[in-house]
């Protein structure tokens, strides 16, 4: 059997400045009278970390087998690493883990590696070197030599992890990496992206985990029925829509209305101190009310924006009409 | 190569299963007992024959080579049969199986065509299944040379053709597999296998009662399942022609062999439905 060696891209390596390393445009699927996914139009820099976030059935999994080849589009088209979906050499350089992984537990963990190792074309040598490598990062190198049939779910999960980066890949999607995790493995994972990051690797990363979603993207897209509700940076969302609240000495009805051209004012509280709760669409627009507010001499004792967490977008975004159960 | 690897990955997993181990054991107590049986059949005819010559009144005695040659025919009868069980076994679930359970989430987005996945899968069983039916039939050969002292003609024919058999099933649980779940495709291909068998019968019995009618609903059901006609075929050529003749139409064999075209058509059925398991798994949603 001829095998090829990994260690150089069989194809011309893309700038990573001229295209993006994900590009979905108009992806669509339906099953049926179905609509899974509905117009998805997005992309990922090269090197980025990508959260991909959304409630129950709103097409996550569905986008990740599109891109992954297990799942045809409807309409619309996709590009990885600037090839279209299906390119054999652009797989070449990818790792995917599924979310509901399963794999052919008779098999050892250095066994089914070895397996992928030579789906992927890798040569012997190569396997030889890497497979030692990811059983390693994974911290599996212990059970190598047991059976998957004998692993826990979480020792399943990181053997999955270990297969997806193999072929040290330019571009992984991890769809629910950490779902069978404890938290000292959830850790671990978060370690593994950081150090794929600082590699200059693409995540995309499918996880209901909110909070390491948080922790380990540099953007988030958040899809509900099928589209994209929300995408930006982390920064840039959680600054979205801030809620803040004045503390103000003496403030007169006419300067509170002219506030309220700038930010949704919510409720005011008059005292020794007036409180003005307000909604912000922008943190410059919070800079602007304090700009107009000291313009009208009004006292500003405290601004006060609240922190949001990730969860917060996500709820606000998603659709509050969502049917139950899903 | 993509296809060698899954070829391999099938048979090991195949051969890994516990369930090898049951087939093992039984097939060598099958033989044991065909053993068994063949010496006291050849003891029986050996007196039989003794005492009819014995009597001048008594009929003509059929030869012992026209005996033992129905002795080979139901021994190979017999690994047809659980060739074909097994094949169906094997097969049902390995694309549904797989897909249902996730397994080939991991294996499809490797640089690999999914024409490959199936093409290996095949390769694979039909390794092992190939295997499989030539120690079966040289168990049965062996047998009857040291215990019955009687060769068999063409065996190396009839053994391709026991091997096409199996391989019209895999083509056939392959296709069912791409298609439908597990359990739906098993009811389904049994269901098939069912009807070859049962056609194969009222061909058999169509002869002997001279109905065309008959004759052509065993046809029929060749057509649609080629698997018992490429069976009688291997029967009539594992048999000297004497026997054939002797022995007449009867549920093992036949005594009107399929034609070459018949062959064809089956080579070419179990290609057919090869590529279409390719096709229908190159567009299905996993």
């Amino acid at each position: 059997m001829s095998e090829t060696v990994l260690e150089s891209p069989d194809f011309d390596v893309v700038d990573p400045l001229a295209e993006p390393a994900i590009e979905l445009n108009s992806l669509r699927k339906v099953y049926g009278n179905k609509v899974v996914v509905d117009d998805l139009t997005l992309s990922v820099d090269f090197g980025e970390v990508f959260g991909f976030l959304g409630p129950n059935g709103a097409g996550k999994t569905t986008s990740i087998k599109m891109l992954m080849g297990l799942v045809y589009p409807t309409s619309g088209s996709a590009r990885l690493l600037g090839r279209p979906l299906g390119d054999r050499a652009a797989r070449r350089q990818i790792g995917f883990l599924p979310e509901l992984f399963r794999f052919h537990e008779w098999l050892t963990g250095t066994e089914f590696l070895d397996l992928h190792g030579q789906l992927y074309g890798m040569s012997r040598a190569a396997r030889a070197k890497r497979i030692p490598e990811v059983l390693a990062l994974v911290d599996l190198s212990a059970e190598a030599r047991k059976k998957i049939r004998t692993y826990s779910k979480g020792m399943q999960q990181r053997i999955g992890l270990a297969q997806s980066l193999l072929n040290s890949p330019r571009l992984v999607f991890l769809d629910e990496p950490t779902s069978a995790l404890d938290p000292l493995g959830r850790r671990d994972v978060r370690a593994i992206l950081s150090r794929l990051h600082s590699e200059g690797v693409t995540v995309f990363l499918n996880s209901h985990l909110l909070s390491e979603v948080e922790m380990s993207s540099d953007r988030v897209a958040i899809i509900d029925h099928g589209r994209v509700a929300a995408i930006g940076r982390i920064e840039d969302l959680l600054a979205r829509d801030l809620t803040v609240e004045f503390r103000l000495g003496p403030v007169t009805p006419e300067t509170i209305a002219e506030l309220g051209t700038l930010l949704r004012i919510e409720q005011v509280v008059s005292g020794p101190h007036t409180l003005i709760t307000a909604r912000a669409p922008s943190e410059e627009l919070v800079a602007q009310a304090v700009d107009l507010l000291s313009r009208r001499q009004v006292p500003v004792y405290g601004v006060m924006p609240e922190r949001r967490s990730l969860e917060d977008v996500f709820v606000d975004v998603v659709s509050p009409e969502r049917e139950p159960g899903r | 190569m993509n296809v060698a690897i899954i070829a391999r990955l099938t048979l090991r997993e195949a051969l890994r299963r516990k369930v090898i181990l049951g087939v093992v054991v039984l097939s060598v107590a099958f033989i044991a007992l065909y053993a068994l049986g063949f010496h006291y059949f050849r003891d029986n005819y050996i007196s039989l024959a003794a005492r009819r010559a014995a009597r001048p009144d008594a009929g003509p005695t059929p030869s012992y080579s026209t005996s033992a040659s129905a002795m080979v025919l139901l021994g190979l009868y017999t690994v047809n049969f659980l060739t074909g069980i097994m094949t169906i076994f094997a097969a049902v679930g390995t694309v549904a199986g797989e897909i249902e359970s996730g397994t080939l989430d991991a294996i499809v987005p490797k640089p690999i065509g999914r024409w490959q996945i199936i093409a290996g899968k095949y390769i694979g069983f039909a390794i092992m299944l190939s295997i499989y039916i030539a120690l079966m039939v040289a168990g049965v050969a062996l047998t009857s040379h040291v215990v019955g002292h009687y060769a068999p003609p063409h065996l190396v024919h009839g053994t391709l053709l026991v091997i096409l058999v199996s391989m019209i099933l895999l083509s056939l649980t392959m296709l069912g597999s791409t298609l439908f779940s597990t359990m739906t495709n098993g009811i389904i291909v049994f269901m098939l296998y069912g009807v070859a068998v049962t056609g194969g019968l009222v061909e058999q019995l169509g002869t002997a009662l001279n109905s065309n009618t008959m004759v052509h609903i065993g046809i029929g059901s060749s057509i649609l399942l080629p698997s018992d006609s490429m069976w009688r075929l291997a029967s009539y050529v594992v048999q000297p022609s004497l026997a054939i003749s002797f022995i007449g139409p009867n549920p093992l064999g036949t005594t009107v062999p399929p034609s070459e075209l018949a062959v064809r058509y089956s080579i070419v059925y179990c290609i057919a439905l090869l590529v279409g398991s390719m096709v229908l798994f190159q567009r299905r949603d996993l």
